[in-house]
Formats: structure tokens, sequence, C-alpha cells
């Protein structure tokens, strides 16, 4: 789908007409069908994908089959209507939190104006409440008194094609960022919503292929972009050479490693592709110059978790690698690298899931002896938490002027900022490294606007889409690069290094993206190193 | 045309109980029977409803952190936005339930040409909801004096407290005008909001239209109609209803059976509407967890079994290419198959 003109897409935005731009709908929410085209909605899944992910042990993704969502007829199973209440009553009474969710919501609308996708498109169904009220109008039919007595007067309504239609296009314009969330007066969550209803959907065969595929990608190979060992490791070799064109100093690295002390898993984007490779590469740099004993692993080669963004089955067993392959290589702990949403499942899911991780040791920095106390039982640490606590005994020696040529902002990532509270970790280690700014208050920390392109929505065919997503996002960049010079947007998130990208090519072209860890590595000052000017720090020469 | 709704439904309720009073006899439905049926629903659904939440169990430790969490020593932990320890839980659950916390940290959004977009604090929606809440919750409190014989020195503070202003005769209540006003504001924000009238049902109008009346005949028998009603009969009641020994003296006055009508409906309906995000609020798993889970193991009662494709499943897929590229195996490749089958 081609992406309209900066100037066409900007006066949309502002002129609608739409709610967001201060259109009064006509119509009530519930008359108003969605209508599927070009560039409104992500491929769906692959057959042979679908059919793949089905076929393996503790998951379920039935009903693979060519369709296509423009069409009429979804080729949906028999009985499907059963399928989706009767998975919804299942969930009901395995989440509280849904139950919750469902019954306490008083449509207050402090959520509205909070999403990043209503701000960007407008439509009325993107504010938070109302994506929940798409769920809640089944709730009300099929599981509450006042619904099944008085119908539609009261909010409910009948599951049908249209409605499961409606689901689709929605559950797919939500991130699960959170944002909503903490702007909530009962923390209605919507991007549990937002899960229940993709799980449900994957019950009849509802999926789309930028997340399917790299689901079994990730099963398969390791890592979701189907890069098989040789090729993953011939990827980190070729960042290993680029490092040591530019500074004379060759990391050592190895993979599968039995007896590392440590095991370092990072989102396989970050070994693929720019910006992130350079993230990458610094990471090389950091582990070489503290002399850290670390393996990488093939098989664990994916920090990112795309089962999340289908159900938590898949999300469990694509997780379980990791602690899977901690095990078998014998490691003390697990280093895991700059992401979003791989944080959100390594600190709320992962050891619930797939612990106890009593085959592992409470993580102590080997170069400072620091325990890492909030991270004792699933013994997983943060590269950010490892490096501010490297710089802050004085192990990193540091010529900030190498990271002169940037002026840098930080985005921070929804993920580690509102389900894990890293927000200040990334701070302290910039505040040592480069010249940065803040972007505005309620852009930033725990307010922290979204990509617009997280769970697995950063596919090309829904490119308008994520442009007017990530408005919010790159309206603070522009706000800051007019203002102050920056020229770099850093964040703890391969992702955001992806979409982050795309969304600045389009509305602020100016400013970079880069990991927080780039910078760290710019600025390190190592023995033997034969680094000249590097005039763009490790982005100079390379390729 | 929903709204509307909400206004026909308590016009019929009012007149419901006003002419369903006046016929003889009916005062022990209004006055007690319906009083004890009301309480019955009340306490029942509402404990019903909470159980049926805890039946569910909360799978993952799902915590929305609003502030730095607890990490590195140097780092300082927001304690009340992303708690680490139970105090810190009941804390932050404490202010969110007391001050609205979250509400209060409501910004409202503006698309400008551009495009630019502000944000700017918005506290209308906490005010209202502030002044709306806690003048129903000191309306309830002063109603005690009804029940309570003798009625405790404190409610007499509060009523003290009150009325602080003394202004008219009798005094007027802060209270009495803040549910009034409580009632209208939060209502013409849902019709004047264009967003919020978007989203809003009957279950979100209804409530108020019926709060609004009770504080409506409330607020007349107190001030406006005292000749009409006769407050020791209604005394003599309320405490006979607590004391399961209820009696219905002379006259009491149709304006109290409809007051009275209006708060049995409200009790009634509180267990099956929206109203319970009163005890919602203290069961969201997004506030009321603690943010540690990475230091202490959250346990899931339906934990599947679900075990990862095997690395032994993945190397001997891959074997071949890993032994060629120099990364270590658990199981070397078996050379000689190969050059046997060359030979073939």
């Amino acid at each position: 789908m081609s992406v309209p003109k900066l100037e066409q897409l900007s006066q949309s935005v502002v002129q609608g007409p739409s709610l967001a731009a201060g259109a009064i709908p006509t119509r009530d929410w519930m008359d108003i069908p969605v209508k599927f085209t070009p560039g409104s909605y992500a491929y769906v899944a692959k057959k042979d994908k679908v059919e793949y992910l089905n076929s393996q042990s503790g998951l379920s993704f039935p009903n693979a089959r060519e369709w296509s969502p423009e069409d009429d007829d979804w080729k949906l199973p028999e009985g499907w209507k059963e399928i989706i209440l009767k998975g919804l009553q299942e969930r009901l009474g395995k989440f509280r939190s849904l139950k919750i969710f469902m019954d306490c919501c008083v449509r207050c609308g402090a959520c509205a104006d909070k999403c990043h996708f209503f701000l960007g498109t407008g439509d009325p169904k993107n504010m938070p409440v109302l994506r929940a009220e798409l769920l809640r109008s089944v709730y009300r039919n099929d599981f509450t008194l006042g619904g099944k007595i008085l119908g539609r007067m009261v909010g409910a309504r009948e599951m049908t094609v249209s409605v499961l239609k409606e689901w689709f296009m929605y559950s797919y314009q939500c991130t699960e960022c959170r944002r909503c969330s903490i702007f909530c007066p009962y923390g209605i969550d919507t991007a549990e919503i937002t899960m229940m209803l993709r799980e449900l959907l994957h019950l009849v065969g509802i999926g789309i292929n930028w997340i399917l595929e790299p689901v079994s990608n990730s099963n398969r190979t390791g890592n979701h972009m189907g890069l098989q060992p040789h090729t993953f490791k011939d990827n980190v070799e070729f960042l290993v050479e680029d490092v040591e064109s530019l500074t004379g100093v060759k990391p050592d690295i190895s993979f599968n490693r039995k007896g590392a002390e440590i095991l370092f898993i990072t989102p396989s984007a970050d070994v693929f592709a720019e910006p992130g490779l350079y993230t990458a590469m610094g990471y090389l740099l950091l582990f070489e110059a503290i002399g850290l004993d670390y393996t990488w692993s093939t098989y664990a080669s994916e920090g990112g978790n795309f089962g999340l963004f289908t159900n938590n089955e898949a999300m469990k067993k694509l997780n379980a690698k990791m602690y899977a392959e901690a095990e078998r290589l014998g490691v003390k702990y697990i280093i895991g690298g700059e992401c979003g949403h791989m944080w959100r499942v390594v600190h709320q899911y992962m050891e619930t899931m797939n612990g106890p991780a009593d085959f592992l040791e409470k993580p102590v920095s080997p170069i400072t002896g620091t325990v890492f106390e909030n991270a004792a039982s699933s013994k997983m640490v943060h590269i950010s938490e490892f490096t501010a606590d490297l710089i802050k005994h004085g192990k990193l020696k540091f010529d900030k002027s190498r990271n002169s040529h940037i002026k840098a902002t930080f985005h921070d990532s929804c993920n580690p900022a509102r389900a894990m509270g890293l927000i200040d970790e990334p701070r302290y280690i910039l505040d040592h490294v480069v010249d940065w700014v803040e972007m505005p208050e309620n852009t930033i920390r725990e307010q922290t606007f979204c990509c617009g392109s997280g769970t697995g929505l950063n596919t090309d065919e829904i490119m308008e889409l994520r442009m007017r997503a990530g408005l919010p996002r790159a309206n603070a960049v522009k706000y800051v690069h007019e203002k102050h010079g920056v020229n770099m947007l850093s964040c703890v998130c391969a992702i955001d290094r992806a979409t982050l990208t795309s969304l600045n090519d389009y509305w602020t072209p100016e400013v970079g993206v880069c990991g927080v860890t780039e910078l760290v590595a710019n600025a390190i000052v190592q023995e033997d190193e034969t680094r000249g000017e590097l005039e763009e720090g490790l982005r100079t020469m390379v390729f | 045309m929903k709204y509307a709704f909400s206004f026909l439904a308590v016009i019929a309720l009012i007149l419901i109980a006003w002419l369903g009073s006046q016929i003889p006899g009916m005062p022990y439905l209004f006055g007690i029977a319906l009083p004890y049926l009301a309480m019955m629903i009340f306490l029942g659904g509402f404990v019903y409803r909470v159980v049926q939440w805890g039946k569910s169990p909360v799978p993952f430790s799902i915590q929305t952190t609003c502030g730095q969490g607890k990490s590195l020593d140097f780092i300082k932990h927001d304690r009340l936005e992303a708690p680490d320890t139970t105090a810190e839980v009941v804390a932050r659950m404490f202010l969110e339930i007391v001050t609205f916390r979250s509400l209060f940290r409501n910004t409202k959004s503006e698309l400008h040409d551009g495009p630019k977009i502000t944000y700017e604090s918005s506290k209308w929606l906490w005010l209202f909801a502030i002044i709306f809440h806690y003048s129903f919750l000191m309306v309830v409190i002063r109603h005690m004096r009804l029940f309570l014989d003798p009625v405790p020195f404190w409610i007499a503070w509060l009523e003290f407290g009150d009325g602080l202003f003394q202004v008219g005769a009798p005094t007027w209540y802060m209270t009495d005008i803040g549910l009034l006003a409580g009632c209208v504001l939060l209502f013409s924000r849902r019709l004047i909001t264009r967003h919020v009238r978007f989203i809003s049902l009957v279950n979100d109008y209804f409530p108020l239209v019926l709060i609004f009346a009770i504080a409506v005949t409330g607020i007349l028998m107190r001030y406006f109609l005292r000749t009409e009603i006769d407050i020791v009969n209604i005394k003599q009641l309320a405490v006979g209803l607590v004391t399961f020994s209820p009696v219905i003296g002379t006259e009491i006055g149709a304006i109290f059976y409809i007051h009275l009508f209006l708060v049995c409906v409200l009790l009634a309906y509180f267990p099956f509407s929206k109203l319970m995000h009163f005890a919602g609020v203290f069961m969201s798993p997004t506030r009321n967890m603690k943010n540690n889970t990475r230091a202490v193991r959250h346990v899931n009662p339906w934990n599947p079994k679900i075990i990862p494709h095997s690395y032994g499943g993945y190397e001997d897929e891959f074997r071949e290419f890993m032994v060629d590229s120099g990364i270590p195996v658990e199981k070397e490749l078996p050379p000689k198959k190969d050059e046997e089958k060359d030979e073939e």
C-alpha cells in the first residue's frame, strides 16, 4: 500500500473528519460496520505457517486456509460462534483480570485520548474504552443477567460475523502498549483485552502473517528472522570484523559454549539489520572491554517473543528456550539485550511460565560484585541494569566527545517503562556517554508513546496506519529536534530501532535511531585500541 | 435518547412509590419488605460478584509500573508507582482509592495544524469524581444517625463540619449540594464531551439520574417539606429495620417512601451494574500487585505443560551446518554413513 504524502497525511490527521479531530459521529458505534480495504489490515497468516504451528506440541492454531479479510466469506470453521463463546468463558475462568476489566469500566473516557492509534486515526473504535466495548458488548449479551434481559439497551450485542471482523480490525490496531492503563482509575489494561481478542481470533483461524511467521521461525530456527545456526553465527562474526576494522579490537565471541558464566540473549533483529547492528556491535565492544565470560546461543537466538502477540501457549513455548538453553549450557545466569516486549515477557511472565529457575545462580556482576537482588529468582538481568552498575563502579572508561556528533533524546519503550519500571537506568547511562535532552513530559517515562508498530504490526502493508499511530511519538521527536537540535533518538528496544527508523524517515527525517549500547560503545575507551576518528561512531565506514 | 430513557425510568419509579405508598397497607411493602429485599439483593449480589471474581485466578503478575522500579541501589525507586513490598502496594492502593490518583494524572490531548499534538493537565473529571464520591460518602455516613440510638458523637461532629457555613435554616449541608452538583456535573460531562457521549450507555446515565433523584427527595424532606414527614416515625422505622423489629407508626409521608424506594432500587441495581467498580478497584491486578516478579516467582495455578521445540530436535535438523561452521554440538555427525552412501 502506498503511503500518502507527508502534507496529505498531516492535513488528514488534523482535519479528519474524525472524532479525534472534533467531528461528531452521527451513528451509534454498533451501527458502523468495518470495511477492509488494502492498507487497512495486515496480511493474514500463510496456510503453511499456520499448519506448521498447529502441528507443534502444546500449540493450537486451527483452521489453516487461504483467505482474505476483503472477502465476505472468511471460511470460518463449523460452529465458530460456539468456539468463540466457549473460548471466552474459559478465559473468564482463567484470568481474573479479564472478569474485572469486563465488569468495572464506568466509561469515564479518561483513556480515550491517551491512545496513539486514536490520536493518529481519529477512529472512535480506537479509543481504548471502545476497543474493550467491542468485547464487552458480547460478554454482556452472553454472560450477564442485564445483558441477557435488556440486550442492546444496556450495550449488549450478539456475536456475529461482523463483530468478529470488527475484533480483527481493532485488535490489530492496538500495540498492547498499556499507556491507557496508567490513566484508568481502575487500572483497566487494554493490553489484556487485546491479548484476549487475539487469542479468541486464533481459535477460529484468524491471525496475521507478520506475527505467525516469526513465531514459527522462532520455534524452528531459534529466532524470528529464521536465521539458521551457521547464518546467525556468520552475522555476528561479520559484526566482529566490523568492530575490529573500526577499533582495532577484536571481540572474543563464542556460540553455544558450555561452561560460559553468562548466556547473552538479544533480539535477533540486532544482528540482522541497521540500525540494530550497531547496537549489537556495541554489545560486542562492551563485553570485550570488561572481559566478560559469556556465550551467544543459536538455539535461543531470539530475545523477542512473538508468541506474546498470539496466545499464552505460544508465548510460553518460545520463551521456554531461554531457560532450557541456560540449563543445557550450564551458565550461571542470563543477560538480556535491549528489547521492549521481550522484557515484558522476561519480567512478568517468564519465571511464572517456565520457572522455577533453580538450576541458575543469583546474578552477580563478575566485574563489580554487585548482586542483582531484583533478579534474584528469575536470574535474568537487563543489559541497562548491568551497564549502569559497571559505570557506577567506574569500570568503564569513556570519552564522551566521541559522541559529540550526536545530540540525543531518549524514547522509553512501552514495556520496560510500564511493565517493568526500567526508566532511570538507561538515563543514567546516557548521562555518562552522550549529550542528551528529554522529550516533553507527557510523552516520556511511564507516559511514553508507542512507536506505533509494536506487537507485530511493523509490516509494510499497513504503513499509513503505522505512520498515523506513531505520530504522537514522532511529534515529540520533532519538537526536540526543532528546539534543541536533537539528531538521534536513542532507545532500548529492537522493534523500536526498526519502526522508529521508518517513523522518523517519514515525519522527521533529520533524526536517526540508535540503541543505548551503541552510544556506550562509541564512547568506550579500551587499551590496545587503534580507533581513529570515528566521525559517526560505529557507523563510520560500515558496509 | 439514552439519557432521556434514564429520566423516564426514574420518573416511573417515583410514580410507583408515590402512588403505591398511598394504598392502604402498602407502606409495609415500601417501608419494610422492599428495604429488606433490596438489602438482601445488595449484600448477596455484592458478595456473589466478589466471590465470582475471586474464583478466577491471577495467572500472571501484570502490574502496571507508573514509575521507576526497584533496581540498583543508586537508582531511586518510586515506591508508590512501582511497589516492591506489600506495604508499598497498600500505600499505592490507598491513594488510588482515597484520592483517585490515576484520574489526577489525566491529560487532555489536542490536535493542531502542523500537525502538532499538545497535552495539558485536565483535572475536571478528577474534581467532579471527588465531589460526587465524597459527598455521597458523607451523606451515607450522616444517615447513620437514623439507624443508631443513641447517635454516636462523631456523627454529630461530621454534621457540624458539613454544615460549617451555617447557611439557611435548617443549616445546609455542603455535601447535599455536593452530591447534586456531582450528579449534574458528571451527567453534563457525558452529554457535552463528544467522545464520552459517544461511548455512554443507558447504564451510565441511569445511575446518575437515580442518585440525583434520591438526593433531591432527601433535600426536599430536610429543607422544604419538613412538615409533610414525621421524623420521629422515620427514626423509629429505621431503628426497627436494623434491629429486625420494624414498626410503621402513623402517616410518614409519600415523599419519604419515594426516597426510600429509589434507594432500594439503587441497592438492588448496584451488584449487577458498573457501580461494582467500588469493589473492583480493590481487585485490579494491574494496581494491586507487586513489581517484584524477577525477585520472587509468581505462581500460575493452571500453568499448562508446554515444552519448547527441543534442542535435540533443533540440532538434528541443523547438525551438519553447525559442525561445518564450528558450532559445538551434542552429537557428532556420523561421517562414515555419508561415505558409505557415496560408495553405494
